[in-house]
């Protein structure tokens, strides 16, 4: 279930659009979100040596011009690790809120179109599931699931599936009494047809900017989970294991947090430049719910 | 009246319908023991100001709302207690025009989109060619042009939406249409248009009609039979000359007179009656009567006896004490 996309490619998506065009943060973002995507999907090839081609002659060098991002404590070219990282990155980040985007949209659209006990439940459920902090309850999944790329996509994508249930359902709930889905029943069409066509396209808008915020947070979490040594096993690069594996190294070798930190930090700002010029142009009164909490806490 | 060969076929009917809506304030009685019948081929038009129950009890007519009590009938059968599912085979044979052509219009769906859906739930044509020939058969019958139909309705007018909105109940060939004000909220000179083209419908396809309109002088030409609702209750009914002619609700004297008249002469010399204060709330109801509180004739009896429709004269039915006495009283100088 393409939830975002679908209905948001008529006049409202390419309005949005050509506003983007002309918002230099945006622009900035894009551009950033459009390396990350290139090196994410090549960046294997393009890197410059092996992810775990390990030199004891050239441990812990600063950068230069071999190693532009220098080398680690087994003399791992940083900048390859940090390139190959990005996929992962990406990859938890892409399936974790796809995950919580179909789960939580389903869930959303069940809970607001019938509302009644079914959306008492649902809701109640997702609210015991928003009541933890993002971090515990990722931990909390990964443990009882164990480490490793998988586990931590779904910990992630449940961890974020009630942000898109609340936003989803509160998104139905004004649209649900419109008259269009009330014409939609005289004419017999099914729930499931009119939850399909008419109500989840007049949603897609913060959906859409929901996403695209959920994925900074998402990669922001698979860095903690990984720094905690619960995302991606090594000696697969990941972001977040860099960061904790250059810890010891900090006031000898700075390159090896600074790199992977400062890919960290460009990614998430460019999901959130990108999120808030959308946000912007498409959903000017919505308040999205990470905001909300951002603002809360 | 000319004598019908045989009794015309009831095409839907509702039978002492009732709809009460919960709210904060108190059940609100939008519909308070209503029976009409809706016969094949005629326009049935259903009066009454906003408040008055009118829209709900179109509603009630294809279930859209649920009724308290009462029973809701469609070609014979009692669909009064169906559930949702069973009901949406029934929806292809009554269809529904809403007043707002803009709010019942999904912005996000095509005008094709829209009048296909029809088709599309029913599976009324065999593929997408089929259907693409029948949208465009529906688009000629409102007077659109064909083009239109992978236009947005941000793109068309308040009277081409309308038409698209008509076109769409069009598409199911129902038995029975129910018109909720559909052109209250369109400009003056488009709502002359939407009325011939209802009426040239009807003509062409031998379509029935519920119109439900505010406005006596709106439906008056148009229908074979009006309903006046006050309140909840239909007060008066009969055909339009009946109406016309001699009303026999005090409530359906006051609309008359409010009513100008083309011929400046006329309408200096012409009594009105203007009512006084607002509909009282369907929260409750005055007792007795429910017209007593703004009828100009009320007397002492009304406020002990609830009326019920009587015959006046044949099929004209009015629902006061004082049946026509009460309005002469109001007329006389």
């Amino acid at each position: 279930m393409s939830a975002g996309g679908e209905g948001g490619g008529d006049g409202q998506l390419r309005r949005a659009l050509s506003a983007l065009r002309h918002d230099p943060l945006a622009l900035t973002g894009s551009a950033v979100l459009a390396l990350l995507v290139v090196v994410g999907v090549a960046g294997s090839w393009l890197a410059p040596s092996g992810v775990n081609d390990v030199d004891v002659d050239r441990m812990l060098e600063s950068p230069s011009w071999s190693h532009p991002f220098g080398t680690d404590e087994l003399g791992r070219d940083v900048l390859s690790r940090v390139m190959v990282a990005a996929r992962v990155s990406l990859q938890v980040g892409l399936v974790s809120v796809g995950i919580a985007l179909v789960v939580g949209v389903t869930l959303g659209l069940f809970a607001g179109y019938y509302r009644g006990w079914l959306d008492n439940v649902l809701m109640r459920c997702m609210d015991v599931l928003f009541a933890f902090p993002v971090l515990l309850l990722a931990v909390a999944i990964v443990a009882v699931l164990g480490p490793g790329l998988l586990t931590a996509m779904i910990a992630i994508g449940v961890v974020y599936t009630p942000i898109f249930a609340r936003v989803t359902r509160a998104g139905v709930l004004s649209v649900r009494e419109q008259v269009f889905v009330r014409a939609a029943v005289s004419i017999g069409a099914s729930d499931l047809r009119i939850m399909r066509r008419h109500v989840l396209p007049n949603i897609a808008a913060p959906l859409i900017v929901q996403t695209s915020l959920s994925l900074a947070f998402a990669i922001l979490s698979e860095a903690a989970l990984s720094f905690l040594g619960l995302g991606v096993q090594p000696p697969a690069p990941a972001w977040g294991r860099m960061l904790y594996d250059g810890r010891g190294f900090v006031t000898d070798a700075w390159w090896l947090g600074v790199f992977p930190g400062a890919a960290i930090f460009l990614t998430v700002l460019a999901f959130n430049l990108v999120g808030d010029a959308l946000r912007d142009v498409l959903d000017p009164r919505q308040l999205t719910v990470s905001e909300a909490r951002r603002s809360t806490a | 009246m000319s004598p019908q060969p045989e009794p015309a076929e009831v095409v839907a009917a509702l039978d002492d319908l009732t709809v009460w809506f919960p709210t904060p304030a108190g059940v609100v009685r939008a519909v308070d023991g209503v029976s009409l019948q809706v016969r094949r081929g005629e326009t049935l038009g259903l009066v009454g100001e906003s408040g008055s129950g009118k829209s709900t009890t179109g509603l009630a007519l294809l279930r859209l709302v649920d009724p308290t009590s009462g029973s809701v009938w469609v070609a014979g059968q009692e669909v009064t207690r169906w559930s949702r599912r069973r009901l949406r085979a029934l929806r292809r044979r009554v269809a529904m025009v809403f007043q707002d052509p803009q709010a019942s219009l999904d912005p996000r769906c095509t005008i094709g989109a829209s009048i296909a859906e029809p088709l599309i739930v029913h599976r009324l044509t065999d593929g997408g060619a089929a259907r693409r020939r029948r949208v465009e058969e529906l688009l000629d019958l409102v007077g659109l042009r064909r083009d239109l139909a992978d236009r947005h309705p941000h793109e068309l007018s308040g009277g081409q939406r309308q038409r698209v909105g008509i076109a769409r109940a069009l598409a199911g060939e129902p038995d029975l249409i129910v018109l909720d004000e559909p052109i209250a909220s369109l400009d003056l000179s488009v709502q002359a248009q939407i009325m011939n083209l209802l009426r040239g419908l009807q003509r062409e396809l031998g379509l029935t009609y519920l119109f439900i309109a505010h406005d006596l002088a709106a439906v008056e030409h148009m229908s074979d039979r009006l309903a006046v609702m006050y309140l909840g209750r239909i007060v008066e009914s009969g055909t339009p000359a009946q109406i016309w002619r001699e009303p026999a609700h005090p409530y359906t004297a006051a609309l008359l007179s409010a009513v100008p008249v083309a011929d400046p002469r006329v309408e200096r010399q012409r009594r009105r009656i203007i009512l006084t204060g607002d509909i009282p709330s369907p929260v409750d109801p005055p007792d007795g009567c429910r017209f007593r509180t703004r009828c100009p004739q009320a007397r002492p009896e009304c406020a002990g006896t609830d009326p019920v429709l009587v015959e006046v004269d044949g099929e004209h039915r009015a629902a006061c004490l004082f049946a026509g006495e009460a309005v002469r009283a109001m007329r006389a100088p």
